[in-house]
């Protein structure tokens, strides 16, 4: 009898590094490096204020050892904090942007240029450790939404920064997000005006470069009453032997009425097939249903990353306020993922739905770990929640770890899990219609993950298919 | 069409088909009657390329090749064609995508253009008509959740839509009352040409009523133990297979 292992297909298309020259801080982290960034970035005070109460508390803070996940301790003495392409001048367009910068995202189908860039998607392109770019801004500005760097923001709307910044996710966090708040050096900032529905895809492009560099950036998005906004996310790295730390914060803030729909498609350079290198991808995302009737909506596709630890949550403030979390987490080789979400109903009548997809091939270990807590205030709070996780080859595993705390009697919430494999029953039955092996494969995976992959703008959704290429690696047992 | 010589075929050691002949020309349709056992599914499943069974011993030609040196996909590819006893499920997966993704396969191998989604949406449209289902068909999961009658009628669907040079049919009728078992043998003899031969597997003499096979072969324990023309399916139902059963003892024996 034949058997067969199978592989998520991992011709890591984005490993390439861009020879530019780099402005860089020296090694490890102190108050002298945190003030040199809050300088670098013309910061105002209050920042630099903001960031030494982070550092300080970080300082008392241990890495979390809770997550399924193995890794042999970070130095943080010896990460470089801040990486930024050199810049001869104050760029004043999108012209002026060093042309291998240009081509490093036209190479990962990212196309700055003005003639040449994405129909219908705004993107602000973060390199290291600052963002170079961000298209449509006019178009944008026409309808009073700010998008732009977080470092623009800074400068240019310190009332709304200082407004928003940490009210979701405060400095004091958790170890990773405290981190991030203390050297945070750039990022995306949206802010969507009341009654404004976002005309087009607002997203950002996550690049390192670097070598030896962490990349620490913070988005903040505020949909004020009544706007809706959809913003995508997508990351890759170069290939390198050493792990290096991405450690990042989102906030989303949504008005009365306001809906958000964040998705993320996660290629981080996972490591080789011995598990040699690769991202640390621990990332903090959580989202404020602050009015009534507000909504939002996070989907993720985690396919990169040698270790991934993130629960994008929903705090379902407002009542009748609505939160989602749809996820597919592919953990190939020795990729590990710890990943899931939290909802914590705090209005009346606020919703819930849970949809998360693990896949696990190789030696891949895949964790859901979701919270769903309803505290007594929250009147018919409702949740429905399923993990399910899908194992290729005998070696992966699956866990799943679901935390209810419920506190008001009125609250319906449900809970489905399942784990399953691919059958030699669907694979035959698959080839005897004339596909292959690899086609069927795909196919059976992209069917297991559609109730997420129907959630993704379009043309996410399309990439999304493809990352899940699957490859065999034949053997005869 | 298809020339099985003296074939053995074994599944985890124990042998269940014990040396069949089977010639079948293009345009005809084998009927395969049995007992419970006796190596009917085994038969359809090797033809199909289910590498679970070894082939202990003997050759199948198709069309002049040597078909047990093909791979499944090769084989369905080359137009044969299982509408399985037992389809089994793929959750989130279209009938529509599905059968696109098989055609366009098919077509692919011989060298045909793939048909774009909206032209494969509208002849399967068709097809699903033809087979009296419902519109909604076509997006429904793969078997997800269907009857037993419409995982059967979806194995002809299938076959209407990839349009086999042989196709095999395992037990369609089972599980079927009466007016599916007429809808899905209605599908079939429109389905039946004088380049397409069919081998249509069955417990019952049933389903014979409505597709009239030009031959009929009653396997026992591994063996074909008796041929004929369709009149042996009406000697069959009235005598039952303890009749033919003592029959090989004499032949073999």
């Amino acid at each position: 009898m034949k058997k067969q292992e199978f592989q998520i297909d991992r011709e890591y298309k984005y490993g390439f590094v861009t020879p530019i020259e780099s402005e860089t801080v020296p090694r490890g982290l102190n108050e002298d490096i945190i003030r040199l960034i809050s300088t670098k970035k013309k910061e105002p005070p209050f920042m630099l204020e903001w960031r030494f109460n982070a550092y300080r508390r970080w300082l008392t803070m241990k890495e979390p050892k809770w997550p399924n996940v193995h890794y042999p301790s970070i130095d943080y003495q010896d990460i470089v904090y801040y990486s930024a392409p050199k810049q001869k001048k104050l760029l004043n367009s999108l012209d002026e942007v060093d042309q291998e910068l240009l081509r490093t995202f036209d190479k990962l189908g990212i196309p700055l240029e003005e003639q040449k860039k994405l129909a219908g998607v705004a993107v602000d392109a973060v390199f290291d450790s600052v963002s170079v770019a961000t298209t449509y801004k006019e178009k944008l500005k026409e309808f009073g939404i700010i998008f732009c760097s977080f470092s623009e923001a800074v400068q240019n709307h310190p009332d709304l920064v200082k407004k928003y910044l940490g009210t979701v996710v405060p400095y004091s966090d958790n170890f990773y997000a405290s981190l991030n708040s203390a050297v945070f050096s750039d990022g995306s900032f949206c802010y969507v005006p009341k009654g404004v529905r976002c005309p087009m895809e607002l997203s950002t492009y996550f690049r390192i470069n670097a070598a030896d560099t962490g990349q620490f950036e913070r988005t903040l998005i505020i949909a004020d009453e009544g706007s809706t906004v959809s913003y995508m996310e997508g990351c890759t790295a170069p290939i390198r032997d050493k792990n290096q730390l991405h450690a990042a914060v989102v906030e989303l803030i949504a008005m009365e009425n306001a809906q958000i729909k964040y998705s993320t498609i996660q290629n981080w350079y996972a490591g080789d097939k011995e598990g040699k290198g690769g991202i640390y991808n621990f990332v903090t995302k959580r989202g404020k249903c602050v009015g009534r009737n507000s909504k939002i909506s996070w989907t993720q596709v985690e396919t990169g990353a040698a270790i991934t630890w993130k629960y994008p949550s929903v705090i379902l403030q407002g009542d009748n306020s609505v939160g989602e979390f749809y996820s597919v987490a592919v953990t190939n080789n020795h990729q590990q993922a710890d990943t899931g979400t939290k909802m914590i109903h705090i209005g009346k009548n606020t919703k819930s739905t849970i949809i998360s997809k693990g896949i696990s091939a190789r030696f891949g270990n895949n964790t859901y770990r979701g919270l769903v807590k309803v505290l007594p205030n929250a009147v018919n709070a409702r949740n429905y929640s399923r993990c399910d996780s899908l194992l290729l080859g005998g070696q992966a595993s699956a866990n799943t770890f679901p935390y209810l705390e419920v506190e008001n009697k009125t609250a319906r919430v449900e809970h489905e899990a399942s784990t399953s494999k691919i059958s030699e029953e669907q694979l035959f039955y698959c080839r005897q219609r004339g596909l292959s092996e690899e086609n069927a494969v795909s196919m059976i995976i992209n069917g297991f993950c559609k109730e997420v992959f129907k959630n993704l703008p379009m043309e996410f959704a399309v990439e999304a298919h493809k990352l899940l290429g699957v490859s065999l690696e034949g053997s005869v047992g | 069409m298809l020339e099985i010589h003296n074939l053995h075929v074994s599944i985890e050691g124990k042998e269940i088909l014990k040396g069949i002949d089977l010639k079948v020309k293009a345009g005809e349709v084998h009927a395969i009657m049995g007992p419970n056992g006796s190596g009917k599914s085994t038969l359809t499943q090797v033809l199909a390329g289910n590498e679970n069974y070894e082939v202990t011993k003997g050759e199948i030609l198709y069309q002049g090749k040597d078909l047990l040196k093909m791979p499944t996909e090769e084989r369905a590819r080359e137009g044969i064609f299982l509408a399985f006893q037992y389809p089994i499920a793929i959750p989130g997966v279209s009938t529509a995508y599905f059968l696109r993704a098989a055609l366009n396969e098919i077509r692919k191998s011989k060298g045909l253009e793939e048909l774009d989604a909206m032209e494969f949406l509208e002849f399967l449209k068709e097809k699903i008509k033809w087979i009296e289902m419902d519109p909604s068909f076509a997006n429904r999961p793969v078997n997800e959740g269907f009857s037993g009658g419409e995982k059967k009628r979806n194995e002809v669907l299938q076959m209407a839509v990839l349009e086999p040079k042989l196709a095999v049919l395992d037990e369609t009728d089972s599980g079927l009352d009466i007016d599916a078992l007429k809808v899905v043998a209605n599908g079939v003899n429109q389905l039946r040409a004088p380049e397409r031969s069919m081998i249509v597997v069955t417990h019952y003499q049933r389903l014979l009523n409505y597709i009239v096979p030009d031959f009929v072969h009653v396997l026992v324990d591994g063996r074909i133990a008796k041929s004929g023309t369709k009149e042996l399916a009406f000697r069959l139902e009235e005598k039952g297979y303890d009749w033919v059963k003592v029959e090989p003892e004499k032949i073999h024996g």
